[in-house]
């Protein structure tokens, strides 16, 4: 890897001096970050790393490839441009675009260092791999080698299998223990072994008093209870299991290379959660300290326009989006003022006076230590809930919007602050993808697999649904079903290896 | 520095290619196509090329915006095939993939769509013209054509016979002698050229979509053709009682109302062969898009000219009789009872609606000539 990156350009001895300056602002602010190495490309380079996910040496696939187009093409139609680019490394390793003026290069590197931060010490990011420019390259390694070895397309339209699964994994499952870890030693009790049919206990007694002292009604009570705990040992997975890719991974009959890349794809797609997870906190939290380091240290007279008009352009809002930057800054900055004011807690929370709440000052000045705080324990999800508060939504003049039908248009739904809060929440829950189980391995005792969608209100795309279970059929090798909700009545997609079945559309044809 | 990304760039277009051959006759149905032509690109609109993962649907898109507006008031336009990922921050509607692909790139995947055999120009062989060639290498010449490597390579072998080389300053400074210039060579080759000549009956029975089909399959014709040939001229003819020619966008745009004499284009088609296009020198392509309406008594002076003006200098003359709700159709009834079915020159077909056109393509250019 380090021979990759060192061939694109050195540090200029300037920007090397920039370098130094910002990392001492950041650290004289108690920013905690690995050593964080600058490569400074072109934006040709900068846009195929961005394409590859930050890690040039990542394993061949198509989709880098049309990441790649579009970037370049977006590029060049001077519709985007990416400005930064930092991997979640130890070392972290950005990338400066050598296009840039010095004053975005100093932007970029406070910004960067923000990122870095947050990497090294938010709770998301703790059990990902920090030496993942390595892994990646391995993984690249490996994947090539089957290549070579069992054929591009073969290898690749298995990769794109295991792409539609990709995000079903069980994001909170790096921080909970859902299940002990099996060990090779625990071998089957005899006593486990179930006999045939359960049996109550039958007490002894004579015979007209058996009635009294093994009355019916407890009898069954209790092979009732009995039935259900052997058909729940029975089920397969016992619990549902939302890390559909480890379900797969351990009892799909896969070959063994197979296996290998299904479990690189499952160990990209955990090491990617967090970002996704956490995109306005970082976001927000590299905005927050390039703005502070900016503002107060490294900017001179020059760099002023320059300067204000790009950080404009990062915090532009918009109607249809709501920009994660923004949002992120604005958050940090309400509760850095609440938290210095004292602006929170009980007595606030009672307080009915609107003036007195507005010119509220405790003068605890918790501020920075609580944002500080607030970056290392939460995610984007609990940010929000925590965080968001009516006072912020009025002020920044938040809505939501939906989709109608009728009109086509996307239209404002609500100002309501509740409304506004539970769309936000609802997108972010889950990272705005629908939450989607393994319900049975064993469907109909046919070893048919059964996934669960967990429905709350929102229907799935039935096109993409079609094509993923096609997809999925491909690894599992049986017929794959999906339980979800159509028209407010519970339905079963069914995909058996030669058709898509959706009941809802053949009840209405009839 | 070799980028991987190269490796999966090509192996992306690679799969594109694919799908567009995979939904060629939608392509060549709708005329999608023209109108997104460059010069030598079209931007072909692919509607997904996307690993599918289960997503929410249509209700559940929307997230949260900032700004002003009160609730009701549209804010962004809605897409069929929206993005519909509903996620805070993703933009509502969707990305369509363009992609560029080269006329000539086009042209091969019809042609291999459509098993489309490639065209033996006739007997050209003896029109020929220079083209410079740069093959070999000299030792004068101008210093814009200088061969870098080679003067490199010449003077590095001097320094080190002279022992002048030094490897731990390894400078090589070319002196005169050591230069070496690209030469050139003109090589006679052959050329074919080809004209193509459009004729179109305007008549008040061709309605709008009469015209969009002729339109859209006249640019299948001119892609393929133009990638057999190096050089293409395009003529157009329209058409009713009287006929004159046009240029391309008058061709496509003009509406008259009257009666139907077909032996009128013929007879500006046959002025036009006579006068400018040597069947010697030329390979002649002729395509008639009509709906089949002429005047009785016109049929017999149009069939003496084309079996005797045109016919004999054509590599080909295709005949595409559209449906029209005014047409008779008599006119392909009328060529086939005086040429018969298998003609070495003329080809006809009849072509109902869109869906039609990819067969009549197929029956037009099938021949190979």
């Amino acid at each position: 890897m380090s021979a990759l990156l060192h061939r694109f350009r050195p540090l200029t001895p300037e920007m090397e001096e920039i370098q130094a300056q910002m990392e001492a602002h950041a650290r004289s602010y108690g920013l905690d970050f690995f050593t964080t190495v600058f490569e400074v490309v072109d934006s040709e380079q900068l846009n195929a790393v961005a394409a590859y996910g930050g890690f040039p040496t990542r394993y061949p696939h198509w989709r880098f490839g049309m990441e790649y187009e579009q970037l370049t093409k977006g590029y060049s139609y001077g519709l985007q441009k990416i400005y930064e680019l930092v991997i979640n490394n130890d070392p972290c390793y950005a990338y400066l675009l050598a296009s840039n003026g010095i004053t975005d290069h100093k932007l970029v590197m406070a910004h960067v260092y923000g990122h870095c931060d947050f990497f090294k010490n938010n709770a998301y990011f703790a059990h990902t791999n920090r030496k993942m420019i390595d892994e990646m390259a391995n993984h690249g390694n490996r994947i090539r080698d089957y290549m070579d070895r069992f054929g591009i397309e073969e290898v690749e339209t298995f990769i794109d299998n295991c792409l539609c699964i990709e995000d079903l994994v069980d994001i909170h499952s790096t921080r909970i223990k859902r299940r002990d870890d099996s060990t090779k030693y625990h071998f089957q009790d005899a006593t486990e072994e179930e006999e045939d049919a359960p049996q109550a206990t039958r007490f002894q007694s004579k015979g007209y008093m058996d009635s009294f002292v093994n009355p019916k009604a407890a009898m069954d009570a209790e092979v009732a209870r009995k039935t259900r705990e052997l058909q729940k040992k029975e089920h397969f997975p016992s619990e549902p299991m939302q890390d559909v890719m480890l379900f797969v991974l351990e009892n799909a009959p896969l070959k063994a290379w197979q296996r290998d890349v299904l479990s690189i794809i499952r160990d990209e797609a955990y090491y990617f959660a967090p970002q996704a997870q956490t995109k306005i906190m970082n976001e927000g939290w590299a905005t927050y300290w390039h703005s502070t380091i900016m503002t107060k240290h490294a900017m001179i007279e020059k760099d002023l326009i320059c300067y204000a008009d790009h950080c404009s352009g990062t915090l532009a809002g918009s109607r249809t989006r709501l920009n994660p930057y923004k949002l992120g800054l604005e958050l940090y900055r309400d509760i850095e003022d609440r938290w210095n004011r004292g602006a929170y807690g009980e007595e606030y929370e009672r307080c009915d006076d609107h003036l007195a709440k507005k010119n509220w000052d405790k003068k605890t000045g918790l501020g920075r230590q609580k944002i500080f705080e607030v970056r290392r324990v939460h995610n984007d999800l609990t940010f929000i809930d925590e965080f968001l508060t009516l006072d912020f939504c009025r002020e920044h003049k938040l809505f939501s919007f939906g989709y109608n039908t009728d009109s086509g248009y996307y239209e404002i739904e609500s100002r309501q602050f509740e409304e506004v809060k539970k769309r936000l929440l609802f997108n972010l829950t889950n990272v705005g993808r629908p939450i989607i189980y393994v319900k049975d391995g064993n469907h109909k005792n046919r070893g048919e697999l059964y996934l669960e969608h967990r429905f709350s209100g929102v229907e799935l795309e039935l096109k993409y649904a079609k094509d993923t279970l096609t997809n999925l059929y491909q690894l599992w090798k049986r017929p794959v079903h999906i339980g979800t909700n159509l028209e407010n009545s519970p339905v079963t997609l069914t995909f058996d290896g030669v058709e898509f079945i959706n009941p809802a559309e053949e009840k209405a044809k009839k | 520095m070799v980028m991987k990304i190269d490796r999966d760039s090509s192996r992306f277009k690679q799969i594109v290619r694919g799908k567009i051959r995979e939904n060629l006759r939608k392509y060549v149905t709708h005329g999608e196509m023209i109108g997104r032509k460059g010069k030598d690109l079209v931007s072909i609109p692919l509607p997904q090329l996307d690993v599918p993962h289960f997503r929410y649907g249509q209700n559940g898109r929307g997230g949260v915006g900032q700004g002003e507006g009160e609730p009701g008031q549209p804010i962004a336009a809605g897409d069929d095939e929206g993005d519909g990922q509903g996620k805070a921050g993703g933009d509502p509607g969707q990305h369509v993939l363009e992609v560029d692909i080269s006329l000539e790139e086009l042209a091969a995947i019809l042609g291999d769509e459509l098993e489309l055999p490639r065209i033996e120009p006739k007997g050209k062989a003896n029109i020929t013209q220079d083209k410079v060639r740069y093959t070999s290498v000299r030792r004068v010449g101008p210093e814009s054509l200088r061969h870098f490597r080679r003067t490199y390579v010449e003077a590095l072998r001097r320094q080190v016979s002279e022992g002048t080389y030094r490897p731990a300053d390894p400078k090589i400074i070319p002196i005169k002698e050591d230069r070496r210039y690209r030469s050139w060579e003109s090589v006679p080759e052959p050329v074919a050229n080809a004209v193509i000549l459009y004729m179109m009956d305007v008549s008040g029975s061709m309605t709008d979509e009469q015209k969009e089909i002729v339109r859209t399959e006249s640019f299948w014709i001119d892609t393929w053709l133009r990638s057999q040939y190096d050089g293409i001229e395009r003529r157009y003819i329209i058409h009713d009682a009287a006929a004159k020619e046009v240029d391309e966008q008058t061709f496509y745009h003009t509406r008259e109302s009257g009666g139907t004499r077909i032996s009128a284009a013929y007879k500006v088609c046959a002025d036009l062969l006579k006068n400018h296009y040597d069947p010697a020198e030329w390979n002649v392509y002729c395509f008639q898009f009509s709906d089949g309406d002429n005047w009785g008594e016109d049929n017999k002076t149009s069939l003496a000219l084309l079996r005797e003006q045109i016919l004999p200098k054509c590599n080909l003359f295709c005949y595409g009789q559209v449906e029209s709700p005014y047409g008779s159709g008599e006119f392909l009834r009328v060529l086939e009872e005086a040429f018969g079915d298998e003609h070495e020159v003329l080809v006809t077909s009849e072509i109902e609606s869109k869906e039609a056109i990819y067969d009549s393509i197929k029956t037009f250019l099938g021949k190979g000539k």
